[in-house]
């Protein structure tokens, strides 16, 4: 079993043939690990995300996802592999206007069957699990249109979607930004307590450093890319 | 696809108010292209069916069109009348079987007056050589006797017993109603689905009696059934040559051809129009997915998020084109033949034109295929930009 989640040697990126944005000699994530990666916006945070998650093809070097190096899959694989074991939170806008809540939450489940095989006893439940866990119970909270909630709920709802089926890595890119310091508070830690259920390896990108201490291990994308700040372009 | 088919579903559904209105410009112009084709089928069909089994069609000189669309399908005046004596001649001729005379001029509110003879409701045929059937009563036996059709007799409530009054001339209303001649019904046809149902029929005599004369100046036409089929091309050779009278004589199927050919050019033109307006309405189509692409850019990196591939958000927008396309034919098709069955009486009372019921048919899966097709060509090109764009956007939306 290798211990490493997430494992990146040499990888270089940069857009077309712009200026690199990336060059990351070495970076090691070990699985259930709980990771912050801090910096500015433009210094590549997004992009390093991107090719995590297997959306961008790494320009060179190695990336390694729960020991499979996504740079030698094609693109339709990498896609597939996200889907199995990756479950994403962006900043905003994570759900699909025209589903309930409980629909976005079993999103994952519709494209990967290694997700919905993993909801036990069936995804319908799980999602259910989680939407109590996170704190969006209620009676009726699960046919709501996603459009009522408030920004604090869709995150939640977005955490949920992350969650469900258990990937081994959950992203998220500044899933707080939007939201006032009670509500992050309380996002973070039912978020961590998901993630330790789940046994969820977690990457999370903010360049909020008070977030710090919460976190196993931090990083600033300084320390780990080559390519200086103003160089780069995200 | 099926998850994928469920997601295009929603996000209509999400945009329902300008999906709506794509839908119906779509079903309207469907509408019109399928409801062009009815009404020229049915219009064919319907004429094909108004006469059967009459060999020739004889008139003054005149057009062979002309003379089958005043004689038969009362559509047009006659130019001139023909004579009793080249009538007699044809009538008494060794080879025919039966003729029938024909005198048109007069009307009753609206409806035209067929003078003629007995002869009429045994010989004339319709359809699959259907003969005319009375519903009531029977043919005439005297001068002021009147035999009404279907359509006639409903449309004023008349029944046996009803006296009535003529009017000359063809207008619905005449400059002087022959008020010393009323008429008496003494017979109404069954339902034809032919102009026969709004004719008022009369005698030869009770016409002349009108006109003031012992006998009629002459006769608008007449129908020829030949004892054998193969003297008719003989008989109306000698027809059209004959040197007493300058007379046409007219096959009926062969003048309809003629007809059809006439009409064709105008049919294909109107064709063509309505397969313009169904354009318009795709390129509609197109335009209403082209201007939701922006905001469902995030949507899109969403899908992509939890899983989706590129492919998946090709087809997500290909599949909301042919469903929108396919919702927009399917309606249309319906609506045309609801509209079409709807309109039948008018048509028939105003045109002329009975159009016989009939349900979707060949046709009409052409055109629903088509527009499909159309449709998921159209949808190529938004479908292609989400693609580019889901390859490029990544997770994060770049604008």
């Amino acid at each position: 079993m290798n211990e490493a989640a997430l494992e990146i040697s040499d990888l270089r990126f940069a857009y077309g043939a712009g200026s690199p944005v990336l060059d990351i000699p070495r970076l090691i994530v070990k699985r259930g690990e709980r990771v912050l990666l801090r910096g500015p916006s433009g210094s590549g945070k997004s992009t390093l995300l991107g090719i995590v998650s297997g959306v961008l093809a790494p320009g060179g070097g190695h990336v390694k996802l729960l020991g499979s190096d996504l740079g030698a899959m094609p693109a339709a694989s990498r896609d597939a592999f996200r889907g199995d074991h990756v479950g994403l939170i962006f900043q905003m806008f994570n759900l699909l206007p025209y589903l309930t809540v409980l629909e976005n939450i079993l999103l994952p489940a519709r494209f990967s069957a290694c997700r919905r095989d993993r909801c036990s006893p069936n995804p319908v439940s799980e999602g259910r699990r989680l939407m109590t866990a996170l704190g969006l119970s209620g009676a009726d909270e699960a046919t709501r249109r996603v459009v009522n909630l408030s920004i604090g709920q869709q995150q939640r709802v977005a955490a949920a979607r992350a969650l469900l089926g258990r990937p081994e890595l959950v992203i998220a890119d500044e899933p707080t930004s939007a939201l006032d310091s009670d509500l992050r508070d309380s996002f973070l830690q039912l978020l961590m307590a998901e993630c330790n259920a789940a046994r969820a390896t977690l990457l999370f990108v903010s360049h909020d450093t008070s977030l710090g201490p919460r976190f196993d291990r931090q990083l600033a994308i300084h320390d780990i890319n080559r390519v200086r700040t103003d160089e780069a372009s995200a | 696809m099926k998850p994928l088919a469920s997601l295009a579903v929603r996000s209509i559904w999400n945009r329902r108010g300008t999906a709506t209105l794509t839908v119906f410009a779509l079903a309207v112009s469907v509408m019109l292209l399928t409801g062009v084709e009815l009404l020229r089928t049915g219009a064919k069909e319907s004429f094909a069916r108004t006469i059967s089994g009459t060999d020739l069609i004889v008139g003054a000189r005149s057009g062979p069109v002309n003379l089958l669309l005043y004689s038969v399908f009362r559509i047009g005046e006659p130019i001139s009348n023909l004579s009793w004596d080249s009538y007699r001649l044809v009538e008494n001729h060794p080879a025919v079987a039966w003729t029938v005379p024909i005198a048109l001029g007069d009307s009753h509110r609206g409806y035209r007056v067929l003078g003629t003879s007995d002869d009429y409701f045994s010989h004339y045929r319709y359809g699959e050589r259907r003969p005319l059937e009375f519903s009531e009563g029977h043919a005439f036996a005297d001068e002021q006797d009147a035999v009404l059709g279907a359509e006639v007799a409903h449309a004023f409530g008349y029944s046996i017993g009803t006296d009535i009054l003529l009017s000359h001339g063809i207008g619905e209303v005449g400059f002087h109603e022959h008020e010393e001649h009323g008429f008496h019904v003494v017979g109404i046809l069954a339902p034809t689905g032919t102009p026969v149902d709004r004719t008022v029929h009369v005698s030869l005599e009770a016409l002349a009696e009108i006109h003031g004369s012992e006998e009629m100046a002459g006769l608008t036409a007449f129908l020829v059934g030949m004892k054998s089929k193969d003297s008719v091309l003989v008989m109306q050779r000698a027809l059209n040559e004959y040197r007493q009278e300058a007379l046409t004589a007219v096959i009926p199927g062969v003048a309809l051809q003629q007809l059809w050919q006439v009409v064709g050019v105008a049919d294909r033109a109107l064709f063509l129009v309505a397969a313009l307006v169904v354009l318009a309405g795709l390129i509609g189509m197109l335009a209403m997915i082209l201007a939701s692409m922006g905001e469902r850019r995030r949507e899109m990196a969403v899908l992509r998020a939890v899983g989706a591939r590129p492919v998946h958000v090709f087809l997500l927008l290909l599949i909301e084109a042919v469903l929108l396309a396919a919702t927009g034919a399917v309606a249309g098709i319906l609506a045309a033949h609801f509209a079409l069955a709807g309109a039948a009486s008018w048509l028939a009372s105003r045109y002329g034109m009975f159009l016989s019921p009939q349900g979707p048919g060949l046709f009409d899966l052409l055109v629903a295929a088509a527009v499909i097709l159309a449709a998921a060509l159209a949808g190529l090109l938004p479908a292609w930009l989400a693609y580019r764009n889901a390859l490029t956007d990544g997770l994060a939306v770049r604008t």
